[in-house]
């Protein structure tokens, strides 16, 4: 009887049934976590005490005056948004020709199968994927035994090996809305354009580009804005390297100075803003 | 097609290429498992199974396996809660907020990993700092929740979606209430939605590190932490590698068996 009453209160009023579904997620989305990013946000402009090393809560512009006066900061910033755009690049140019090569060669058969292919090892363990660059990039690993008949060094670890494992890691990411955007492309348009004496490249700059320009934005939000805030990669082959994730990582661990973190933390997060800012424009987020 | 034999050619030549550079590297972690010498020059100079025998030696494998696999399964159940609620809420009922909301739920996996987990850490140390408490199992739990309530939510919501309400308007006309509706009719049919979701949020906890460093106590260790701190280890990088063929291998099936049951999207909730 006591359900049953439940049953016809909840019945009549929607918004009840509403408001007890989103009670829960509400509460923990947006005020533990919104919350919990307001509070960092809010920390950046607290301090250390150098003494005692407990944080000090009082309002002050150190943090940012630091980032800016020093010049390592900025080197760093500068060398971490390059490693990003070269990811994106090597991602795109990589990933348009198989894509391409999927959605308009590849007989529809065997088009699932490679899409798997290409699928599957996103969902190996990312820690594994990096290790795996690792035994690459290593002295004698396979990187080196195959440049040695070349008389070239391997490039180690470095920078290089974080551009390249970066670029591996989320390729997948690039290649999957190109590869949706081809797909949505009909072949009746590539055969118009060459039944009218268009030569391939042609076709390529005037059909094929505009129509997976949102795509590769898209993947290039992926791109960009997961490379900018590694920071295990950098440490596993990155060797002395320093970007601006590990840079705020190694800020929270071993200097043990949450703030500074905090404020270095801004730098990736209004990049990545500003990036989505500046690509709404382009309706590639329209697709998501 | 307007493609010359030459230029498909060349195409795939390219495609095996790219194909290649995925796979390679997973195929030399597998490879360097069974091969004997510690400093794993490569190619390797004879094949054998020792490391893989002396797996059970290492220290700190199983209680990181352990621990890992509690955070996920604890994760995973309030993913599965609170995914779902925002899935029924957002594709049956108006209200205001509603797509900020659905913007929300994508930020904790839109955001890098390193400032949800800063964040949290400044949040939980302010508020378990003055009671005397220290960062623990659970404090990774609720971080893990944070990211994968998108994969759940994902998921349940596409399944929603192309269900309609006509099934579920039609039970009610026959005289059942509402909870009779979702036992006998809604429930059933998101189930399979939930399984792969759950899956794909408890693979995503499994292999997540940043936000674990920076939630997780120095008592824990998480498995991939402690590939993380062995990897440098000369004598138990031979153990790293076992394991790390062990993930990839174990990794790869249940993840394509969830993709198999979701039928809703090709890259599951990790796009």
């Amino acid at each position: 009887m006591k359900s049953n009453r439940l049953n016809t209160w909840l019945y009549r009023h929607t918004g009840a049934r509403a408001a007890l579904l989103l009670a829960l997620p509400v509460l923990w989305l947006a005020i533990a976590y919104l919350g919990s990013l307001a509070v960092m946000l809010v920390s950046s402009f607290w301090g250390v005490d150098s003494f005692t090393g407990n944080i000090v809560h009082t309002f002050s512009l150190n943090n940012f005056h630091q980032l800016i006066s020093q010049k390592v900061y900025s080197t760093i910033a500068i060398r971490s948004i390059g490693v990003a755009v070269a990811v994106t690049f090597i991602d795109g140019l990589l990933a348009i020709p198989i894509a391409f090569f999927i959605s308009k060669v590849l007989k529809p058969r065997f088009r699932s199968v490679v899409i798997a292919l290409v699928l599957v090892p996103l969902w190996a363990s990312y820690l594994v994927k990096t290790y795996a660059w690792r035994s690459m990039f290593s002295d004698g690993g396979v990187i080196s035994w195959l440049l040695k008949p070349l008389g070239i060094q391997g490039p180690g670890f470095g920078l290089v090996a974080t551009t390249i494992t970066l670029a591996y890691l989320w390729l997948p990411y690039m290649i999957l809305p190109i590869y949706a955007g081809l797909d949505r492309l009909p072949n009746s348009l590539l055969e118009a354009s060459s039944d009218l004496g268009a030569p391939a490249s042609t076709t390529f700059k005037s059909i094929i580009l505009p129509i997976i320009y949102p795509a590769i934005i898209a993947g290039s939000i992926f791109t960009f804005s997961l490379s900018l805030g590694d920071y295990i990669v950098v440490k596993i082959v990155g060797g002395t390297t320093q970007l601006v994730a590990n840079v705020i990582a190694d800020n929270v661990g071993t200097a043990g100075n949450l703030p500074f973190a905090a404020a270095m933390a801004i730098l990736p997060i209004v990049t990545i803003l500003g990036y989505l800012f500046v690509v709404r424009r382009s309706g590639a987020l329209e697709n998501f | 097609m307007f493609l010359s034999r030459r230029a498909k050619t060349l195409l795939g030549l390219l495609t095996f290429g790219t194909l290649a550079f995925i796979y390679v590297p997973l195929l030399v972690v597998a490879l360097n498992s069974f091969n004997p010498s510690k400093t794993f020059s490569w190619p390797p100079q004879s094949l054998s199974t020792v490391w893989w025998s002396r797996l059970g030696e290492s220290k700190g494998v199983f209680p990181a396996i352990i621990s890992s696999v509690k955070v996920g399964l604890g994760a995973t159940a309030i993913a599965l809660i609170l995914g779902s609620c925002i899935a029924f809420a957002v594709s049956r009922y108006t209200f205001y907020g509603k797509n900020t909301l659905s913007l929300l739920v994508i930020f904790p996996i839109a955001l890098p990993g390193i400032i949800t987990g800063i964040a949290l850490n400044t949040t939980f140390h302010t508020f378990l700092d003055p009671l005397g408490k220290e960062l623990a199992l659970w404090t990774v739990v609720v971080g893990h929740a944070t990211f994968c309530i998108v994969v759940v939510y994902n998921n349940v919501l596409a399944r929603l979606r192309r269900l309609g309400q006509s099934l579920e308007e039609a039970s009610q006309d026959l005289g059942a209430n509402i909870f009779q509706t979702f036992r006998y009719i809604t429930f059933p049919l998101v189930r399979s939605a939930l399984v792969a979701g759950g899956l794909l949020a408890f693979a995503l906890s499994f292999d997540e590190i940043v936000v674990t460093t920076f939630t997780s106590g120095p008592a824990t260790e998480t498995l991939p932490q402690w590939i993380f701190n062995n990897l440098f280890r000369p004598n138990q990088a031979p153990i790293v590698n076992v394991v790390a063929t062990m993930l990839i291998v174990l990794f790869i099936f249940p993840v394509w068996l969830s993709q198999r049951m979701s039928q809703d999207g090709s890259a599951g909730g990790r796009l």
